[in-house]
């Protein structure tokens, strides 16, 4: 060690320095934590109906404008009556995922019949998401969290800055935009009418709106549905789509002008 | 004449008059008959508290408990805690290793609704505390807590008691009580507890003030100053009632004195 140290010399390291810059991270120097993401799922839809709630995503997963990962599943069910829908970064929601998996495991071996219902797994989650972006490290997600417990509905929304709000129909994305208000006018105030047929015809109305204006949706998409018989996912399946049109646009297709 | 000869080795006998026990002097030795004496003196130390009775119905769970005090210019030492909306507990034992308990007990429970937004299930709570005083019997150096607890809680699967013990151990029950004399309050509630599942919850109290009030010395009657109730139950969130507020109840008593004589264990730190 040398004791006859220069600290105005630029020759050698200093051993003794202070600078947060050269300062490691467990010194408290300055660390870059906020991520951006990478594997992008676009728009989810959830609205509540006559027996329970209903979700909806399609299947893609975005490499920024390349459809990277066209059969990514975006619904996934949390205990037997809850759902959740992610948009956001891929990554980041096979870890909650885990995370929320794990949870349920070690409720489960408690063994004492207490179940986390719904309200519960949202509140979990919400707090999770609010304590990352403190970190300045969120989990780059929007979830839609929808369950049916104890003759109860559950729909509710949290994003990465951990802000909440519970509504009876919720959408992310592009859809918040082009779906919701389709959605609001045909759920608000009739909540407890909206048959399930009802449902599914709406949702895959809006996915089909989404698909012909999101260059981010593709016709690969799945329903989740919530009720008193548990959670249900479907396989990825299409709607149908009208193109025909395009013969008389000019510009559309590889047709030249 | 016949002399008295000394013991050859005064060393037994010095032993034998330091120590009552050779096996008694901390909490990480076993006795040859297969007992752990500290944890059994800590037993004893919930039996030097007063006594605190709890029951429960279909819809409430209760808890009544006799206060003390050191004398006629003190207060009465308080003994019951609530620790939420759906959960409160009595104590028979040292007050303060009570307070360390439903400190904790109450962290608990506010994490519960921080991070679920779920009131704490009882059992959890329980199981919680007598996973922390099943440590203290198995470290060197330390100490059971000297005090027992009556949780009483209303959760979804509706309303539960139990009794916690400085050994660690916790059990679910009908009705129970704990604390001096608490086996005449026993004896009372053995004989009733069948019924106790579809009582009202007047019915239920004054259950409770007559098992209580078994366990009171000859010449002493409860009144508004000596006793407290904690009552939870369904679409009832825990509340204690005592001063004027609980004549109502006293006046449900029975008249004539229950109460039978008998030694009394006083103390000057337990309640």
């Amino acid at each position: 060690m040398e004791w006859n140290f220069d600290p105005f010399s630029n020759n050698s390291f200093n051993h003794y320095g202070n600078n947060p810059i050269n300062a490691s991270h467990s010194a408290g120097g300055i660390i870059q934590r906020t991520q951006s993401p990478k594997v992008w799922g676009g728009t989810t839809l959830g609205v509540v109906y006559q027996d329970g709630v209903m979700l909806a995503a399609d299947t893609l997963g975005s490499w920024g404008q390349l459809a990277r990962y066209r059969k990514e599943e975006r619904l996934y069910p949390v205990g037997n009556f809850t759902a959740i829908a992610y948009a956001g970064d891929m990554s980041d929601f096979q870890y909650t995922k885990h995370m929320l998996d794990s949870l349920m495991i070690k409720e489960y071996y408690i063994n004492d019949d207490h179940v986390l219902s719904t309200p519960h797994v949202y509140e979990y989650l919400s707090r999770v998401m609010y304590h990352r972006r403190t970190k300045m490290d969120p989990l780059w997600n929007t979830f839609i969290v929808g369950g049916y417990n104890n003759g109860e509905r559950f729909l509710g929304y949290v994003d990465l800055l951990g802000t909440t709000y519970q509504s009876s129909a919720i959408s992310t994305g592009l859809g918040a935009y082009y779906a919701q208000p389709i959605l609001r006018k045909a759920v608000e105030g009739r909540e407890g009418l909206l048959t399930e047929a009802e449902a599914i015809e709406l949702l895959n109305s809006c996915m089909r709106v989404l698909f012909y204006r999101d260059c981010k949706v593709i016709n690969s998409i799945q329903r989740a549905k919530v009720t008193a018989a548990g959670v249900e996912i479907t396989e990825p399946y299409s709607v149908s789509s009208e193109w025909g049109f395009g013969e008389g646009v000019r510009g559309f297709g590889s047709q030249k002008q | 004449m016949k002399s008295i000869t000394p013991p050859s080795n005064n060393k037994g006998l010095y032993i034998g008059v330091l120590f009552r026990n050779q096996y008694d002097n901390d909490i990480c030795t076993w006795s040859p008959q297969g007992r752990i004496h500290q944890i059994e003196y800590a037993l004893e130390a919930v039996k030097q508290g007063s006594a605190a009775v709890g029951l429960r119905s279909k819809t409430h769970a209760i808890l009544l408990v006799l206060k003390r005090s050191s004398g006629d210019l003190s207060s009465y030492q308080k003994k019951i805690i609530k620790i939420d909306d759906h959960i409160g507990i009595a104590i028979a034992g040292l007050t303060s290793d009570a307070r360390v308990l439903s400190n904790f007990m109450r962290t608990q429970a506010m994490r519960s609704k921080m991070l679920f937004n779920r009131p704490l299930p009882v059992y959890r709570i329980v199981s919680a505390i007598g996973d922390k005083a099943q440590t203290n019997t198995q470290h060197y150096g330390g100490r059971p807590y000297g005090v027992g607890l009556l949780i009483v809680g209303y959760d979804e699967k509706g309303p539960h008691l139990y009794e916690f013990a400085p050994s660690g151990n916790f059990f679910e029950y009908y009705a129970m009580s704990i604390g001096a004399r608490s086996q005449s309050a026993k004896t009372y509630l053995e004989k009733h507890y069948e019924s106790f599942a579809d009582a009202t919850l007047d019915e239920l109290v004054r259950h409770g003030l007559h098992a209580l009030r078994d366990t009171l010395q000859q010449d002493k009657e409860i009144d508004t100053q000596n006793c407290s109730v904690g009552v939870v139950g369904e679409d009832q969130k825990f509340e204690t009632i005592e001063g004027d507020r609980l004549q109502r109840y006293l006046d449900l008593l029975d008249g004539g004195d229950t109460g039978q004589g008998g030694e009394t264990v006083e103390s000057m730190d337990t309640e």
